[in-house]
């Protein structure tokens, strides 16, 4: 039987400080036993335990696409015992993997669909991996428009910013970076993410709007999207909560009768609003 | 059903020739206390007790237990997860709700897709023989929740004390190839009429102590009904409900680092503790009692109704007894169902 509790090594391949005040790193990871990448198969807003020996595991969603072959990317902010753990770690060292886990986003029902991503900075990494998952050669096709709205609090926080770069000169995506308050040398959109969008008002016909950030940001963010007219069934959010098996068993991060790790963490709003609001 | 019957003074032979086969575990006497522990003869079992303290619990799912040793998390060959050598067990004379409480542990860790190896390694051969309840306590509510002072759910046998003899009731075809091969009497006539006048006795000894009709919807439309602030006042976070409570499962990973060698533990958890649900962030959906001990009256009496169309909650009553401030959760679930 197998054991969903035995993590697998991964060494680190590199490591990118991603932010100014170098609290926030990018991990790009490759299985030791390169047999074990086949059995990982996930898509875009699932998660998975990282393990440190003698520190503990915790979970962290994948920011890579599966698009993307060799390497599994986390990106980590350093908050706690864990990720200084990981922080602290060298390119050539290994750490233990677990999963993939949660459901992640709903790619057929997004096909053939205009899709609509909100990000809020940290909460943005599941949703690059969904944006660059969108964009690859083989998949760009199968979806309609592709809107991308991403904020930080300021330049030197955005993630990400060589993707950006990239993501800026292509016709087939419209993106958006705001920063909720700009620098000497910000040449972009200064706003809050709720006002960006209700400035941009992209349009709700044939749309899913997914929506990952900040409890502030997502709490003012959802009445702007409803008044564009995205209906609760076509409004996405992942969600966070503490965790440890990440196998709806250890019991601390339901929503009700719901378990975020196992059910979630991505909900419809509309699956949101028959759960207490407890979260 | 069949229904074997035994001589209590034959018990010895039955036990002495269980433990031959089985890693028999039975209430045993330490000091004023009963506790489940394994037996190495039938001199040690005590089937004179009402309920033990802790429940049973801890012989399939263990207060702490080594998930896997390591030497490094990188040296793949290294991980080790300990193999026990055991032979299958056999839990003897347990109370009939604690038997229904390894129902309930059975839907949480044999889930399909995510099936609890540790969990079903001591689970799948293990045998169990309860004992009903002839005198059952003020505090047990058994009878609210689907269960009885007889109930054979989660039993293989079930014994009926009815003075010099124990009746044997077969539940399963794992428990009837047991007394085939220890070989006892069939049950005549006048010896089950009597089992049936002992049974009838403690059931009627027993009153409905929760009203269930409709209940979790009650308790659904409740969720923000300012009662559970007064309700939990007094709860002093302690924990004692969730760990004395035989269907309570949850649970922490955590790690530990001995000279050369890494452990990664499995220990049981409380909803009742504030850390719970603490995230890195600082945020915490369950700040204070009332969260808290909502959530533990919630699980039980609605979201395992969702997720296992049961209520996670066999009646025993050790979580009344034991409470410091006599949180009681049948005045709970009564002050709710009441709103």
């Amino acid at each position: 039987m197998n054991n969903p509790y035995l993590p697998s090594p991964m060494r680190i391949e590199g490591i990118v400080t991603e932010t100014e005040d170098r609290n926030i790193k990018t991990f790009s990871l490759s299985f030791l036993d390169r047999g074990n990448e086949a059995v990982f198969k996930y898509i875009p807003g699932q998660f998975a335990e990282l393990s440190v020996l003698g520190k503990g595991e915790a979970p962290f969603g994948i920011a890579s696409s599966p698009t993307q072959k060799g390497i599994i990317e986390f990106t980590v902010n350093k908050i706690g015992l864990l990720t200084t753990a990981l922080h602290n770690m060298e390119p050539g060292e290994t750490v233990g993997i677990r999963g993939p886990l949660g459901n992640g986003y709903p790619l057929t029902t997004l096909q053939d669909k205009n899709v609509v991503i909100i990000g809020g900075g940290f909460g943005f990494s599941t949703l690059r991996a969904l944006t660059t998952f969108l964009l690859d050669k083989s998949n760009r096709n199968s979806f309609n428009n592709i809107t991308v709205i991403y904020g930080a609090r300021s330049p030197g926080l955005l993630l990400y910013k060589d993707e950006l770069r990239e993501w800026e000169k292509r016709a087939d995506l419209q993106l958006y970076v705001t920063v909720d308050k700009g620098d000497k040398d910000w040449e972009g959109r200064v706003g809050f993410i709720p006002a960006i969008t209700k400035e941009i008002a992209p349009r709700a016909d044939n749309a899913y709007v997914l929506v990952c950030g900040p409890p502030a940001m997502i709490r003012f963010t959802l009445p702007v999207i409803e008044e564009l007219g995205f209906p609760p069934e076509r409004t996405l959010l992942s969600l966070e909560m503490r965790m440890k098996c990440g196998l709806g068993k250890c019991g601390r991060c339901n929503i009700g009768s719901k378990y975020v790790c196992r059910d979630g963490p991505v909900f419809t709003l509309a699956e949101l609003n028959r759960l207490p609001r407890e979260y | 059903m069949k229904t074997k019957i035994i001589r209590k003074q034959d018990m010895t032979g039955l036990l002495n020739n269980l433990i031959q086969e089985y890693e028999v575990f039975a209430p045993v006497k330490r000091d004023d206390l009963v506790i489940f522990d394994r037996i190495g003869s039938d001199k040690d079992v005590s089937l004179e007790y009402t309920n033990s303290i802790k429940p049973p619990k801890e012989i399939l799912f263990p207060q702490s237990e080594t998930l896997f040793t390591c030497g490094s998390i990188g040296d793949a060959a290294s991980i080790e997860v300990p193999v026990s050598e055991e032979r299958p067990r056999l839990l003897f004379g347990i109370r009939p709700c604690d038997a229904r409480s390894f129902l309930l542990l059975d839907k949480v860790f044999n889930e399909e897709n995510h099936r609890d190896v540790y969990y079903l390694s001591r689970r799948n051969d293990m045998m169990v023989i309860a004992i009903g309840c002839i005198k059952p306590r003020a505090t047990c509510f058994c009878t609210s929740v689907g269960g009885g002072p007889f109930s054979s759910q989660g039993s293989d046998l079930l014994l009926v004390d009815i003075g010099d003899d124990y009746i044997i009731q077969v539940i399963t075809d794992k428990g009837s190839r047991l007394v085939e091969k220890v070989g006892v009497a069939d049950a005549g006539e006048n010896k089950l009429a009597l089992m049936k006048m002992v049974i009838q006795e403690a059931e009627l000894s027993m009153s409905p102590q929760i009203k269930t009709d409709g209940l979790k919807e009650k308790l659904d439309s409740a969720f923000d009904d300012p009662i559970w602030g007064s309700l939990t006042e007094k709860c002093l976070s302690c924990g004692i409900c969730t760990y004395l409570c035989p269907s309570c499962y949850c649970f922490d990973i955590i790690d530990e680092v001995t000279d050369s060698k890494g452990e990664r533990i499995r220990i049981w958890d409380s909803c009742q503790f504030p850390l719970f649900t603490l995230q890195a962030s600082g945020s915490n959906p369950r700040p204070t009692n009332k969260e808290r001990h909502r959530q533990r009256v919630m699980h039980k009496f609605s979201y395992c109704v969702d997720n296992y169309g049961q209520v996670s909650c066999v009646g025993c009553g050790r979580c009344v007894i034991e409470c410091p401030v006599n949180l009681d959760i049948r005045q709970v679930l009564t002050t709710i169902s009441n709103r």
